[in-house]
């Protein structure tokens, strides 16, 4: 044993060690896989030994190699060998190859189950804390289902090291295994108030990144993190929590009012610009801001500046649109990643107005962007701008139309289908531009070649199948069909891939019939027959595809018209039945439609029609339509005729406009076309000249010319309005008619170039709106959405695996939690009354109490200057417990059935009621405040009949209406079911706010349940402190030096020791505590200033000293000033 | 956070931590591909970039780049600051911290980063408690094997 120990140091001499191995990857530069070939290869043999040190080693070295690419899979069971060694140098190693090399496919993982164990109950916390480190990376839903209790016990362990990281890895494993979240969240909660700041800001990290997905399940934690945001000076946590309040406001309203003051404190106070913009993100108030942001010279900031403001947009997308003009310049910038967020806001950002306006912009981007990959970019952008909402901006759908076909001549573009599907979305869909539409087709198809010509630009061809398809389905709007029928059936069409050659196929024949009806009607049958010898001797090229779906299309279609041909032949008229195979419009159908279609009533999908089947025979059969019949389809709005008048106005209109235009075909037809209109001609070869250089199409018309059009339209339409309205003005008094000219233009004047109609997509009749489709089903967060505040029931304790591992332990640490859990009760409520209740409990049991949550919340808003300063006040809670007999034990009972031997006394709150209030006090009236109270009904018995009262002062009284006595309390107008809240007003009229007051109300109700209804009474304390009537206003320094020298101020000052919170911090809570504001600050000492509602004026001078802060203020009123300066000496001293 | 990639100048990978178990072949391609791109970005440009559907966070301290993936809702400038947090923990474990340094001792790169940053969040914002965490383990790896690898002498083999 000695021996081959001694034999494994030895030859451990001669291994390269990994800084040898670097050394040589280095050094070989020219021949380095053989190299590493040959380094693996003596790998492979350290690993056979049994020294453990040499195993490591070579894992080592393998993790590089790993790292430079080689696969080093096959060595996983050695990396497991190496994790279990005893000494922490080398499980170090294990655990960090494990780390980068394992994932769920690994097969191997499964052994490592006990391992890890193991480890994680090791007295050294480095073991344990690697073993979390590993963990972390490789965490499978196997893993995570067996080693779960054991991380939640980690959880409570005695180092602040492992704390932190086992609660960090709690996320991995609630991602892996969901069922773990509910019986580990309130171990989590409780972390959030961990002694150490790290096992703190990791557990805000895991709560927040579970809140971020599913908000709606912590809301109960709001006012826990609400303190955390107010006392923490973590910028890293901040940020965390600062974003979980983004998530969960939206869903509870009032948060947003609540959390607008301590944000904008932070944005005022915050140095680290991450925060900043974390504010701003969060409460995107200050678009003015991010314009600073965006004009910066930093690239970065410019950056999020328009990532924040596309935040806004959504919003509030007037705000944002005033800063077009900035917007449109950050799409010359020559980084891509800005150019792409400033495409993004245009999205946002165009209205009737501007949208073609943009669009120019965009479309000259195109034309110079270099790289196909921005342009692709644009291009889909285009598209997505001018489809919006039901293409709801577009004006003018012949201008869209144009855009689009100029958006074929991009060269080397992938996004040619979608192109093509808006140009069908739209032909369909718009009726009315169905006749330029399809001339645009027609021309399209004509020079195909262009587009279809180059390898390279194959992604644009699509844009043919649309073409084909319009101009073959609504084939009576063209005025050429000849000249497109002969397009069609040149032989460069049989390079086009074979779906594009298929649609072709199908809508010859739809054109080949118009043009058949045409002939007919006109008498000319010569014509006809040409025609149809024409598709005759044409038609074989695509019988001869390679492709299945052109080949049996052109062999069928060629049949049907030889034997047309034979008709005509004949002398029979065919046209009529010819015809007839295409009748029938096309509705479009909205992509979820058939999802849509219900189950009729009665039908049992999954039962089986027929018995089983006994052999495959019967798998022929198909079950009958299960869908209705769809009779009302063409029942469908009509747009009412547009009359004649106005058609010829715009034909008139239409004729001018093509006459101004040099690329626009007219209906005479050009030398070209005759030539190709000769029969006989045809089958001379024309060479087609392939251009790279994107050419521009002939006759194509320019988008621009559009723009300008409209332009005229608009002013034209405006200065009509305007001389309706100076009509009117001067009929009325004609004086004032000057004015008009301020007039502005609002969205709503632009009235659309056509009246088009834009058909909406068919769904199936009885179809249930819903949106459930829309989310996605493979989400991994989706099975995090678990209501939290149930209780835990039995099924769902952590697994504890008994028979596997001899060693594992059960601590009672690691039961009690749970026992806990299954106790707790239905309602929310703080943790530390739990345990208050669960003591007193014990010892009274025919005790009810009332527990009485009192978030003050005191707010001041002054109105007239629009800027709404609100601050939080303070929070507090009280217990209040009131003994009273007669109580509704029996309704606690069956709760109690639950619960365990230990806690079997307990006895539960039956209504808790919480109380959160604001009081408002207004400018505009010096001697009211409005108190705004929230009720909430935390019981679960219906309350009713809600008076509240309070005992009036002389200073303040209760408003109460005409002829009611001090005596009588004013009812809250609503009823509260439970778990409901909602909001009342009180006003309070006072005379003095120079000294603070409080006042005793009682809230009395009716508590109506099963058994019956009792009066119940609730009492609270309202406290008016001298700084809730104090209004944050701004003060410059100047003003404010004035103010100081003025000298009609009177002056007090205190100290307060032992303050340890920093200056900034200590500012930014007297400025959200006591409602004032910075004026300046220099170094640690700042002037702030605040006014109260009877316009006293409220100086201060905050100096901090080593270990103390001292306070100068100066107030009109000297007793109001003494007041304020106690308060704060409260609020400091409790730093 | 997704992943970290450390990469220099040249394109060769330094260091890379996935922090979502992807297989290798996935791993690889969106290495090349994401190298590809930022090292094509010149150095006047922003930091961030949407790449497929994540953001990205990149930084270069001299020859060597930074390489964070985020999801669309994380910050990009505390991942920024997180870079910087991370190079600044390297320049105090190695003192004045250079590639070679990552080359030679990526394992002592990855303990420090395992240290800083776990499953993709942020485990100490303290730079003292992760340095004396790194220190703590260090010693007791001296302990457990008091040859280390540096030390190790070619000229005198032992003979028992």
């Amino acid at each position: 044993m000695a021996l081959k120990m001694v034999k494994g140091s030895i030859d451990r001499m001669f291994d390269k060690n990994l800084q040898d191995l670097v050394r040589g990857i280095r050094n070989h530069k020219e021949d380095e896989a053989k190299y590493i070939s040959q380094c693996i290869d003596e790998i492979k043999q350290e690993l056979k030994q049994d020294n453990i040190a040499v195993k490591a080693n070579a894992v080592c070295k393998l993790t590089y190699l790993q790292m430079l690419g080689y696969d080093i899979s096959w060595a996983a069971f050695n990396i497991i060998e190496v994790m279990s060694a005893s000494k922490f140098t080398f499980k170090r190693i294990g655990y960090l190859a494990a780390s980068q090399c394992f994932h769920e496919g690994t097969d191997v993982i499964m052994l490592t189950t006990n391992q890890i164990r193991k480890d994680l109950s090791s007295p050294n916390q480095y073991d344990t804390g690697v073993a979390l480190t590993g963990l972390s990376c490789f965490v499978t839903p196997d893993l995570a289902r067996d080693l779960a209790n054991d991380i939640m016990t980690l959880m409570s362990h005695t180092k602040p090291y492992i704390r932190k990281k086992a609660v960090l890895i709690m996320y991995k494993v609630f991602l892996k295994y969901p069922e773990s979240l509910r019986p580990a969240f309130p171990r989590l909660k409780e972390k959030l108030e961990d002694p150490d700041p790290g096992v703190q800001s990791a557990a805000v990290n895991v709560i927040c990144e579970l809140a971020r997905r599913n908000p709606k399940n912590y809301l109960s934690l709001a006012p826990l993190f609400f303190k955390l945001m107010t006392s923490s000076t973590n910028n890293w946590v901040l940020i965390k929590i600062i974003k979980l309040f983004g998530a969960l406001t939206p869903l509870e309203p009032r948060l947003g009012k609540k959390l607008i003051e301590p944000l904008t404190n932070l944005i005022h106070s915050t140095s680290a610009m991450s925060l900043l913009y974390e504010c701003v993100n969060t409460v995107i108030l200050c678009v003015q801001k991010l314009r600073i942001l965006i004009e910066d010279s930093d690239q970065n900031l410019k950056y999020l500046g328009l990532l924040a403001m596309s935040k806004i947009l959504k919003t509030h997308p007037k705000s944002v649109q005033s800063h077009k003009d900035l917007i449109l310049q950050c799409l010359d910038d020559k980084d891509e990643s800005i150019r792409l967020r400033a495409l993004d806001l245009l999205y946002g950002m165009v209205s009737k107005k501007n949208l073609m306006e943009i669009v120019k912009k965009l479309m000259i981007h195109v034309d110079k962007a270099e790289g196909t990959t921005y342009r692709d970019e644009l291009l889909t952008k285009i598209i997505d701008i001018c489809s919006q909402s039901n293409y709801q901006y577009i004006t003018n759908f012949e201008w869209y139309i144009s855009i689009l076909v100029e958006l074929t001549r991009l060269e080397g573009t992938r996004h040619g289908h979608l192109i093509a599907a808006q140009m069908l979305d739209v032909a369909i869909r718009v009726k009315a531009i169905r006749k330029f539409a399809v001339s645009q087709m027609a021309m399209l198809l004509d020079n195909a070649h262009l587009i279809a010509s180059n390898t390279q630009r194959n992604g644009i061809c699509e844009v043919l199948y649309a073409a084909a398809w319009i101009c073959g389905e609504f084939s009576e709007h063209l005025e050429e069909a000849n000249q497109t029928l002969e397009a069609m059936l040149r032989p460069k069409v049989t390079t086009l891939p074979g779906h594009i050659q298929a649609v072709y196929v199908q809508n010859m024949v739809k054109l080949y019939a118009s043009i058949l009806q045409q002939k007919e009607q006109a008498g000319e049958k010569e014509a006809a027959q040409e025609i149809t010898q024409l598709m005759i001797e044409r038609l074989p090229q695509f019988v001869q595809s390679a492709d299945l779906e052109v080949q049996e299309r052109a062999s069928c279609i060629l049949q049907l018209i030889k034997y047309i041909q034979k008709l005509q032949a004949k002398e029979v008229p065919v046209a009529e039945e010819v015809i007839a195979l295409f009748a029938g419009e096309l509705n479009p159908v909205a992509p979820k439609a058939q999802k849509k279609v219900p189950v009729p009533e009665g039908l049992d999908l999954d039962a089986w029609i027929n018995e089983p089947p006994s052999d495959s025979e019967s798998e022929d059969e198909k079950p009958k339509t299960i869908f209705h019949e769809e009779e009302q389809r063409h029942s469908r709005h009509r747009q009412p005729e547009i009359d004649e008048e106005e058609l010829a106005r715009r034909r008139e209109a239409r004729k001018q406009e093509q006459a101004n235009n040099p690329f626009y075909i007219k209906s005479s037809p050009s030398p070209q076309k005759r030539y190709q209109d000769t029969p006989g001609v045809e089958h001379i070869p024309v060479v087609q000249i392939d251009l790279s250089v994107p050419l521009k199409v002939p006759g194509m018309p320019m988008s621009d010319q559009y723009v300008k059009l409209e332009e005229e339209r608009r002013h034209k339409q405006k200065l009509e309005k305007d001389k309706k309205k100076k009509k009117q003005k001067k009929e009325k008094r004609g004086k004032h008619h000057r004015h008009n000219s301020l007039h502005t233009e609002s969205e709503e004047d632009i009235a659309p170039a056509h009246h088009v109609d834009i058909i909406t997509e068919e769904m199936p009749e009885n179809a249930l709106p819903s949106d459930e489709d829309d989310k996605d089903p493979n989400d991994p967060y989706k099975a995090l959405d678990i209501d939290l505040d149930k209780p835990l029931a039995d099924s769902e304790k952590l697994p504890v695996q008994r028979h596997r591992n001899v060693e594992a332990l059960k601590s009672p640490d690691s039961e009690v939690p749970l026992v806990e859990k299954k106790s707790k009760k239905p309602k929310k409520k703080e943790k530390k009354h739990k345990d208050k209740e669960r003591e007193k409990g014990k010892k009274k049991e025919k005790e009810k109490k009332v527990v009485e949550e009192e978030e003050e919340e005191k707010k001041k808003s002054s109105k007239h200057k629009k800027k709404k300063h609100k601050k939080e006040k303070e929070e507090k809670s009280k217990d209040k417990k009131k003994s009273k007999k007669k109580t509704h034990h029996s309704e606690e009972e069956p709760l109690e059935s639950v619960q365990n031997g230990t806690l079997e006394d307990e006895p539960l709150p039956v209504s808790s009621c919480a109380q959160t209030y604001d009081i408002q006090g207004n400018l505009q009236n010096d001697s009211q405040v409005t108190v705004s109270v929230i009720f909430e009904n935390k019981s679960t018995s219906f309350l009713k009949s809600m008076e509240l009262n309070v005992l009036d002062s002389l200073n303040t009284k209760m408003l109460r209406p005409e002829g009611s006595s001090v005596h009588d309390g004013i009812p809250v107008p609503f009823q509260l079911p439970p778990g409901i809240s909602n909001e009342a007003q009180f006003v309070f009229t006072l005379q003095s706010i120079v000294m603070a007051q409080k006042l005793k109300g009682t809230l009395s109700f009716i508590v109506k349940n099963d058994e019956g209804s009792t009066h119940e009474k609730l009492d609270f304390k309202l406290h008016f402190s001298c700084a809730s009537y104090l209004i944050t206003t701004p003060c410059y320094s100047d003003a404010f030096a004035k103010l100081l020298e003025s000298g009609d101020l009177h002056m007090n000052s205190i100290k307060v020791d032992g303050i340890s919170i920093s200056f900034q911090h200590l500012l930014a809570k007297i400025c959200f505590h006591h409602h004032f504001s910075v004026v300046e600050r220099v170094d640690s000492c700042a002037s702030m200033y605040s006014r109260s509602i009877q316009g006293h004026h409220v100086c201060l001078l905050v100096k901090k000293g080593e270990n103390s802060v001292s306070i100068d203020g100066k107030c009109n009123d000297s007793t109001l000033l003494s007041n304020l300066l106690d308060e704060m000496k409260e609020t400091l001293s409790k730093c | 956070m997704r992943f970290m990639l450390l990469f220099s100048r040249q394109g060769k990978l330094r260091l890379q931590k996935w922090y979502l178990a992807t297989a290798d072949k996935d791993k690889k391609k969106m290495v090349r591909e994401l190298m590809q791109v930022v090292l094509a970005r010149k150095p006047k440009m922003c930091s961030f970039l949407e790449w497929r559907d994540l953001k990205v966070v990149y930084k270069r301290y001299a020859s060597l780049y930074f390489c964070c993936a985020i999801e669309g809702q994380d910050n990009e400038l505390i991942t920024l600051e997180l870079i910087h947090r991370y190079v600044e923990l390297l320049d105090k474990y190695f003192g004045s911290v250079c590639e070679l340094d990552i080359i030679f001792n990526f394992e002592k790169a990855y303990f420090i980063l395992d240290e800083f940053v776990m499953g993709g969040e942020i485990q100490d914002t303290s730079k003292k408690s992760v340095l004396k965490a790194i220190e703590q383990a260090d010693l007791l790896q001296e302990v457990g094997t008091p040859q280390k690898s540096r030390g190790r002498n070619w000229g005198t083999p032992k003979i028992p």
